[in-house]
């Protein structure tokens, strides 16, 4: 493992599993994350990746039968101890989800101001949105229709409307599961050049299967595989240029090579 | 054969309709809608007791069925695990094929009998009794067909369990769960059983839910099986209008099961 170091570090795991009920589906990951970098998470389908994904922001533990073993430390502090809050802890750590999941109910306006912003009166929240929605690259389509439904908006415009709904937390991480796995490629491509242009602000973790993607937007990538008993292990991590051309292990090579996956 | 069978269901229903609405049109006008009924042999006299009774009837009965039957189907969906749960569960499917003259022997056992007087307000409770199972069961699945990532996506902002649910998730399930409200008031529209020993029946503007009370399906009953003519054609007048009144819930509820479908699609 290279490529982390120090205070350079925002977000580590050390020797993290995440289980469904017996199922081990990520063993023993231990790995840093670099303060305003992308870092991208890669690997063949049922590598566990997102489940990795939804252990940083304590999303996992909602599923049924779902637990955590080992830390997660966000600025040194594990996020698994006790006394620490997970909406606390969702309120520093975004999610942007595979699929485009606006509220159906909610305006576009109520939908980006949807974490609360408390404390803001009503001038203040709507310099908070129409700043969340430039930063999602969406204030130039939306900024006629506040009030209207989010479920007017085509796929890429609606997954951009959920980026802006977790950037106006301010969050200090931001995760994406496969932002544009449900998108077409013009839209992929406006959200590909999105995750640059946030990194400027905020740290990056991306579940990607497209290993193209993973090369156009990270700055560092991690490639992980199953085990012959089903778990997800990471088996790589590296700054994207060198992974992509001098992965030092084999299996990593396979991969990207397309020998398998 | 399933396109025969289903042209032999819709031409019985439309054969149904087609006759209420021949035997019926020629009773119905304003009056009818309005006025108190009339003595036999007096000519004219309406239903009007009869609407205004199911209306207080059926008002009363939903305003118990909704906080009840919402609140338990929440907690269904919520907390949809375990021995508590599953009895509810089992509990609600039961008394969804409990008939409704059971029902009613019930409501008239417990609210009628101890007090030697019939009321409106036991009707309201028989009828309450049979909402409850369709709204418990189709306010669970309908916030159960929220998808979890609508849920998943407010817990990702910080929002807490309650407050997601609240602010996202029933809104979001909300259609579904007003088109099962409309389904269910139709249900009991229909119903005149229970209503034979509990609100009884009353040839006044009775508004008074502790006194008897008309009611258009009661009324219907009565009339059709005397031996009158004109109360007979007033029956059909009323069944009439009882059947615009389930078919307008009925198209309610489908407007706003495709308004919710619209929503959850995308």
């Amino acid at each position: 493992m290279s490529a982390v170091s120090g205070t350079e570090e925002i977000l580590a795991t050390d020797n993290l599993s995440a289980y469904y009920g017996p199922r081990k589906a990520v063993g023993n990951v231990s790995m840093a994350f670099r303060r305003k970098a992308v870092t991208a998470l890669i690997g063949p389908s049922g590598c566990g990746k997102t489940t990795l994904l939804r252990c940083f922001n304590r999303i996992h533990e909602l599923s049924f039968d779902a637990r955590v073993e080992g830390r997660v430390l966000l600025e040194s502090q594990d996020i698994y101890a006790g006394d620490v809050d997970p909406m606390a802890i969702r309120r520093r750590i975004g999610m942007v989800f595979q699929r485009p999941n606006p509220f159906p109910t909610l305006s576009i306006m109520d939908n980006t101001m949807a974490y609360g912003g408390r404390g803001l009166n009503s001038r203040q929240r709507i310099e908070t949105a129409e700043r969340a929605l430039h930063a999602a690259a969406l204030w130039d389509e939306v900024k006629d229709k506040l009030r209207s439904s989010p479920l007017r908006l085509s796929g890429g415009q609606q997954q951009r409307l959920c980026i802006a709904r977790a950037v106006a937390a301010e969050p200090e991480v931001l995760l994406m599961d496969e932002p544009t796995a449900s998108l077409d490629p013009i839209a992929t491509a406006v959200i590909e050049e999105l995750m640059s242009s946030l990194a400027e602000k905020f740290t990056i973790v991306a579940v990607t299967h497209n290993m193209q993607q993973a090369a156009r937007v990270s700055d560092v990538t991690a490639f992980m595989l199953a085990d012959e008993t089903g778990t997800g292990r990471l088996i790589e991590v590296d700054d994207t240029a060198k992974l992509f051309t001098k992965p030092s292990d084999r299996r990593t090579e396979d991969y990207i090579t397309g020998r398998f996956g | 054969m399933a396109l025969g069978c289903a042209a032999l269901a819709a031409g019985a229903l439309l054969i149904i309709l087609g006759y209420v609405v021949v035997q019926g049109i020629g009773a119905v006008n304003w009056t009818f809608l309005t006025q108190l009924p009339h003595p036999v042999g007096v000519p004219g006299g309406g239903v009007g007791n009869g609407i205004l009774g199911s209306l207080i009837i059926i008002g009363i009965a939903t305003a118990m069925a909704i906080p009840i039957g919402l609140l338990t189907g929440i907690y269904l969906a919520l907390f949809g695990r375990g021995p508590v749960p599953e009895a509810l569960r089992f509990l609600s499917d039961v008394l969804s094929g409990v008939p409704s003259i059971a029902i009613g022997l019930f409501a008239y056992a417990v609210l009628v009998a101890p007090f030697k007087h019939f009321s409106a307000f036991s009707a309201s409770f028989a009828f309450m009794m049979l909402m409850l199972p369709l709204l418990v069961r189709t306010s669970e699945q309908a916030i159960r067909s929220v998808p979890q990532t609508v849920r998943e996506g407010a817990l990702a902002l910080g929002m807490s369990n309650f407050r997601a649910t609240v602010r996202i998730v029933i809104p979001t399930a909300m259609p579904a769960i007003i088109t099962a409200l409309l389904l269910a008031i139709a249900r009991v529209t229909g119903e005149t059983a229970p209503l034979l020993f509990t609100a009884f029946g009353s040839q006044f503007w009775e508004t008074n839910p502790s006194n008897p009370m008309a009611e258009l399906s009661l009324q219907v009953f009565t009339y059709a099986i005397s031996p009158y003519p004109s109360w007979q054609a007033q029956a059909w007048g009323g069944a009439l209008v009882l059947i615009v009144a389930v078919f307008v819930l009925s198209l309610g509820a489908r407007l706003m099961l495709s308004r919710a479908m619209r929503g959850l699609n995308r």
